[in-house]
């Protein structure tokens, strides 16, 4: 930083070094939420949410600090990407869970899913048992 | 396996979308860079073949400000909830499985819809069912039949917001006698 930085430059450092900050406690946030979650689909949630708002403010301090126009769009695209995958990472990995059962039963207050997976599984036994007879 | 060809229109977002990453990568958004990108687009797009995305022909600007204004604060809040929640629930958190099926049928409007809520306040998708177009979402922090109202209402409204952006005309005109009844 040069030392005629005028007002501005101070207040862009400031909103970058709270942007990092908030960034970084947001990741802190996923880790405890990793570590303290019961199962693994509320982890899949720790995992998902706050490291999108963390990355978004970490990219946004380094687009504060760098101030050329042209690595805004470099930032966004990371942004995006990041949008776009870790819905469907999380929709993959919650799926197999729920599949191979790893998931706390008793934690769950209700269960939409489970009446539909026993009525196709049902079906398939059914159709299995007609095959083979 | 011939496959049903796109027109140029329907495939333009594609290709927009093409160029605007390769000038983002080369940082440069000189003419020639982006006329170079142009061309490679379209010889990726031809080359990889992708199932085409059916869009709907129509995108209203209007409501995709203030969608994405409100989404990116429903982030902060999800963000906010889950950090409280791990601080202070923890291990005792109570989740639960609950199906929502929604109002559009088509693809592209079911996976916004699911990515949205995927990234918004304590949901998660499990499951899709497509054929009724009906999402099975894990949720964290319900512990009432009221959560589970609550977290349905939330989800058809999303929806609702997605339809207003970039449905279908019919799927527009449910939203409307929905409005009214």
């Amino acid at each position: 930083m040069s030392p005629d930085s005028t007002g501005l430059d101070a207040w862009v450092d400031v909103l970058s070094a709270v942007f990092m900050i908030v960034g970084a406690t947001m990741s802190l946030g996923a880790a405890i939420g990793l570590l303290r979650f019961p199962d693994l689909l509320s982890r899949m949630h720790a995992a998902t949410k706050p490291q999108v708002l963390g990355l978004f403010l970490l990219l946004a301090s380094i687009g504060l600090q760098m101030r050329t126009w042209w690595v805004w769009p470099v930032l966004l695209v990371a942004w995006i990407f990041q949008l776009l995958t870790v819905p469907v990472s999380a929709h993959m990995v919650g799926r197999a869970g729920y599949r191979t059962k790893h998931l706390h039963r008793e934690l769950l207050t209700s269960d939409e899913l489970e009446a539909v997976v026993q009525k196709a599984a049902a079906k398939a036994a059914r159709e299995d048992g007609s095959g083979d007879g | 396996m011939s496959r049903r060809r796109i027109s140029l229109r329907q495939e333009l977002p594609l290709l927009v979308w093409l160029v605007i990453v390769w000038g983002a990568l080369w940082q440069d958004f000189s003419p020639g860079n982006l006329l170079f990108g142009a061309l490679l687009s379209v010889a990726v797009a031809r080359l990889f073949y992708l199932p085409p995305v059916e869009l709907s022909g129509r995108f209203n600007i209007l409501y995709a400000v203030p969608f994405a204004l409100t989404f990116l604060a429903k982030v902060v809040m999800a963000s906010m909830q889950l950090l409280y929640l791990a601080v202070s629930r923890g291990p005792r958190v109570k989740n639960a499985v609950v199906a929502v099926t929604l109002r559009s049928h088509q693809d592209l409007l079911v996976t916004a819809t699911g990515h949205v809520i995927s990234l918004i306040p304590g949901s998660l998708v499990v499951e899709v069912d497509r054929s009724t177009s009906t999402l099975y979402l894990h949720a964290l922090n319900i512990s009432s039949p009221q959560d589970v109202e609550n977290l349905k209402n939330e989800v058809l409204s999303i929806e609702a917001g997605l339809i207003r952006i970039m449905g279908t005309r019919e799927e527009l005109e449910i939203l409307r006698t929905e409005a009214t009844a």
